[in-house]
């Protein structure tokens, strides 16, 4: 599982760091290591851009896990650095920017946009497969989430715009309650797909959210 | 006031729907021009909810425009832009203005559409909306709460015959059946031997089908759609049949094919009647109509 991330554009980027010429990059070593957004190099990338734009770079470090509690003892470490830059660009996907941003008084600014929550199903392709919608549907939908995998979140069946297993948004996209029906089908489990589903809770966990575990 | 469409298909007769489109602005002209067209020909006005997820004049407007010029309206209603609250007001709404048809459609995704950034709402399907329809003539909301004064319309719901796979689609018409959908529009049809198989299933059902026509107005169209619309297939002889005929007489072939399978349709009594959606030349329904023979 991993959170899954895209490079902002730089313009984007210099346009956040208007005003502010001293910059700490941080990476994360977990998720955006992974898929090649906020690893060492993309860290090492990153500080040369910085410095053709003209800006004073006081460090870089790269986070074991930017979204642990660990990022804390991370961060007195280099201290003395992150004191003497006016904010910290960050790497990681915007759980770490949050992590961070708890220990810091200087700004955070995000340089990659979190996209989702991905599982790698074959070897570098990653798939939303939960929303976290806190209604899960994977016992009647032969573990494939309508949520996440059909376009529209249906959860009564296919919309007429299916096309021979596609969605009508992408040919390249499966339809998911054409997956749903293969697969249940198989299990010999299609009375499932017959029953009606009645209007989602959208609220099922208050937002915001928060857990307090004892 | 009960619903004249509703009437219409339980007395039995071949029952003719067409559907108009809203303008893109407030110049109605030509929306009530069509309406004008139509108003007098069919059993009711079926009109579009942004449809192909393209920013319109709303169906609940082109509905009122329908029952101020006599006609009788099908309003069109999709899940995509409202909530179910926002589902439900309009409904009240459009009931207590004289609208007695609605139509439960999911809706298309957004980005198809002309606002692709917008938010795709999804809060109910079509199925769900068909039951929410029911709750409010029941006198309660989806809340459950208590209504000071309940709907009554006559609900229906598309099908798609052509569509492949079809069962998962045959599943959700089931679905909707028992949910209490009283007709079904169909997509575009123009195999019949495909569709009297479809037919013969269908029948077993206590519900109405109408089957969708869509004229054909060239062979390039009729590639395109093919090949682009989910459900849709035009077969080879078809092609062919448009393919010959000179560029200027294709519309009018289009007209002829559209009259010839309306007539088989109601010859042979293959379904309940058919509705007719003329994309954008809703001006050649009457003659459509007299190449059926009606």
């Amino acid at each position: 599982m991993k959170s899954m991330t895209k490079q902002k554009p730089i313009e984007e980027i210099q346009q956040s760091l208007e005003g502010l010429d001293k910059v700490f990059i941080v990476g994360c070593g977990t998720c955006t290591t992974l898929t090649n957004t906020g690893g060492v190099e993309q860290v090492e990338e990153m500080k040369e851009k910085l410095q053709e734009m003209g800006k004073w770079l006081t460090g870089t470090l790269v986070i074991p896990t930017a979204c642990d509690d660990m990022t804390d003892v991370a961060m007195k470490e280099n201290e003395q650095a992150i004191r003497g830059a006016d904010c910290l660009l960050s790497m990681s996907c915007a759980l770490g920017v949050h992590r961070l941003s708890l220990y810091l008084d200087i700004p955070v600014i995000p340089a990659v946009d979190t996209l989702f929550i991905g599982v790698e199903e074959t070897p570098g392709y990653f798939r939303e497969a939960c929303a976290q919608c806190g209604q899960c549907f994977l016992g009647i939908t032969a573990g494939i989430c309508p949520i996440t995998a059909c376009h529209k979140g249906l959860v009564n069946g296919p919309c007429g715009g299916t096309n021979n297993g596609k969605c009508e948004v992408d040919k390249e996209k499966d339809c998911a309650w054409t997956l749903i029906y293969n697969r249940l089908k198989e299990q010999n489990r299609l009375h499932l797909m017959r029953q009606y589903q009645p209007p989602r809770n959208h609220h099922v966990t208050l937002q915001p959210k928060s857990m307090k575990i004892s | 006031m009960v619903s004249r469409f509703k009437e219409a298909l339980g007395s039995g007769k071949f029952v003719i729907t067409s559907e108009v489109a809203p303008p893109k602005g407030t110049n109605l002209e030509k929306m009530q021009h069509h309406i004008d067209l139509l108003k007098d020909k069919v059993d009711g006005i079926n009109i579009t909810d942004h449809q192909s997820s393209a920013m319109r004049f709303p169906s609940l407007g082109g509905c009122l425009a329908v029952l101020e010029s006599g006609g009788e309206a099908i309003m069109q209603m999709t899940c995509r832009d409202r909530n179910r609250i926002a589902l439900e007001a309009d409904l009240l709404f459009a009931y207590s203005r004289g609208v007695r048809n609605v139509l439960c459609l999911t809706g298309d995704a957004v980005v198809v559409g002309d606002h692709k950034e917008a938010m795709g709402v999804f809060d109910l399907d079509s199925l769900q909306l068909i039951n929410a329809v029911h709750a409010l003539a029941g006198g309660k909301d989806l809340g459950g709460n208590d209504l000071d004064g309940a709907v009554e319309f006559c609900v229906g719901a598309i099908v798609t015959p052509e569509a492949q796979p079809l069962e998962p689609q045959l599943i959700k018409f089931e679905k909707k059946v028992e949910a209490g959908a009283e007709f079904f529009q169909t997509q575009a049809i123009y195999d019949l031997d495909n569709f009297k198989r479809f037919m013969d299933y269908a029948r077993k059902f206590k519900t109405k089908i109408l089957a969708g026509i869509v004229l054909l107005s060239s062979a390039r169209m009729a590639k395109y759609m093919t090949a682009n619309v989910p459900g849709i297939f035009v077969p080879d002889d078809l092609l062919d049949e448009m393919s010959a005929a000179p560029k200027e007489e294709m519309l009018a072939k289009g007209i002829e094919i559209a009259g010839r399978t309306i007539a088989a349709l109601k010859n042979e009594t293959i379904c309940d009647g058919v509705h007719i959606m003329a994309i954008g030349r809703e001006e050649t329904v009457p003659d459509i109509l007299k190449a059926a023979g009606m």
